[in-house]
């Protein structure tokens, strides 16, 4: 085999599994998320509770994705979770937009719900939304649900 | 002899014979510089090692492939997940299987043919006759092929996990019907570049030094013989595999131990 075929064909090689590479990263694989980088603002919200929640977790309105959670910190003054997020630049929402921690199904993972407001004004990028819903923490509300009947018990047993 | 110097002897054995393992593949190393300068060698060697492995490479990926999504979709469809069918195919190629697997098939395709090659050039004298013209074996034979190894390892790991991520695709969504657009979307929000494809890429590299190495020190210290060859040869692909096995385990518990 000539010396010139043999080059072609370790080329073919090498461009194949380049594109091997491209192909699993873009269409099986995260790379595409990251692309919207360059287009997005940040905002922030703070919650009593996070729940699950984890970073690069989705931002959704309405079921759209529009954004990503990028951070998650405590405010050691409040104690309240702050939580980062890029929401994409084509994607304005109203000034009392408030914020929910949802889960996707009964198992699925968790994500913030944004729930647009009436405002006219637009929420500037860097601002933190105040009105928050946390996380549904499954241990709380068990101990809610028992607290709750055990103050039927005893007002039952009274007269 | 005492069992007590048995074992001293045993143990002595077994370190001349790591020393000498450290020794050449640090020469090895050395050698590398002077065959980049020659880099059409290591084209030669590219397309024996790499090309040559192709065919046997993609048809085992695809196989995997098919395999892995239809026994996977047995286990998924009982807990009404056979949607992330194509994540977990996904994950297992790109982390373990792809690299791995590549590399058990790379010790059998192309590192026997490596040690059997050099162990032959060494009974038929050429080694040596390369020394008497003061040319460096280790550049001229070893290195080129070392090189070649490294590059073919990684490239041909991502087509096994990439032709098998289509198989998968060609099971799941052609058999038996998991929505396409669903079958590529969970794999985006679960596999992430760096750390699972990233950390693939980086284990069949580390294969690919392990396995090349392995074979051209059994085929560079095998006695001039038949028998010496054929011995090597076997202990090509024993001891790759052992190898690549083990440090799978090392780097798999290095990479992926700890929670995202």
């Amino acid at each position: 085999m000539s010396r010139r075929t043999t080059e072609i064909l370790v080329g073919l090689f090498v461009m194949l599994g380049l594109i091997a590479l491209v192909f699993v990263s873009l269409k099986a694989a995260n790379l595409t998320s990251f692309s919207i980088g360059s287009a997005t603002y940040p905002l922030s919200a703070r919650f009593d509770n996070i729940g699950g929640l984890k970073a690069r977790a989705p931002v959704r309105s309405a079921g759209v994705v529009v954004g990503r959670i990028t951070g998650i910190s405590l405010d050691p003054k409040s104690f309240q979770g702050v939580v980062t997020m890029e929401i994409e630049r084509g994607y304005q929402f109203p000034k009392d937009t408030s914020a929910k921690i949802l889960t996707a199904g009964l198992l699925g993972d968790q994500y913030i719900g944004l729930e647009p407001g009436g405002e006219v004004d637009n929420l500037a990028p860097g601002t933190t939304i105040t009105q928050t819903q946390s996380a549904v923490v499954l241990e709380n509300l068990i101990g809610q649900f028992l607290f709750n009947k055990a103050a039927e018990a005893g007002s039952g047993q009274k007269p | 002899m005492n069992p007590l110097q048995r074992l001293g002897a045993w143990t002595l054995t077994v370190l001349r014979g790591w020393g000498h393992a450290a020794i050449f593949f640090v020469d090895l190393l050395r050698a590398l510089p002077a065959s980049l300068r020659r880099f059409g060698l290591v084209i030669t060697q590219v397309h024996a090692i790499g090309n040559r492995s192709l065919l046997i490479i993609l048809a085992s990926g695809l196989a995997v492939g098919f395999v892995l999504a239809l026994q996977m979709y047995y286990a998924l469809v009982t807990y009404g997940a056979a949607e992330s069918l194509g994540l977990i195919v996904n994950l297992s190629l790109v982390r373990e299987l792809g690299p791995v697997v590549t590399a058990l098939l790379f010790a059998g395709r192309a590192g026997t043919s490596l040690t059997a090659e050099i162990g032959l050039m060494k009974a038929g004298e050429q080694i040596a006759a390369m020394e008497l013209m003061a040319i460096d074996p280790r550049q001229r034979v070893l290195a080129p092929r070392f090189i070649g190894g490294i590059i073919s390892m990684p490239l041909l790991a991502i087509l096994f996990s990439t032709v098998g991520i289509l198989g998968a695709w060609v099971v799941a969504v052609g058999l038996i019907g998991i929505d396409a657009g669903n079958f590529w979307s969970i794999q985006q929000n679960g596999v992430d570049v760096w750390r699972d494809v990233g950390n693939g890429v980086v284990k069949s590299a580390v294969f690919g030094v392990i396995c090349t190495a392995v074979a051209l020190y059994q085929g560079y210290e095998t006695e001039a013989t038949p028998e010496g060859v054929a011995y090597a040869t076997t202990r090509t692909v024993v001891i790759s595999s052992l190898a690549v096995l083990g440090m799978d385990f090392v780097l798999t518990a290095l990479m992926f131990s700890t929670p995202r």
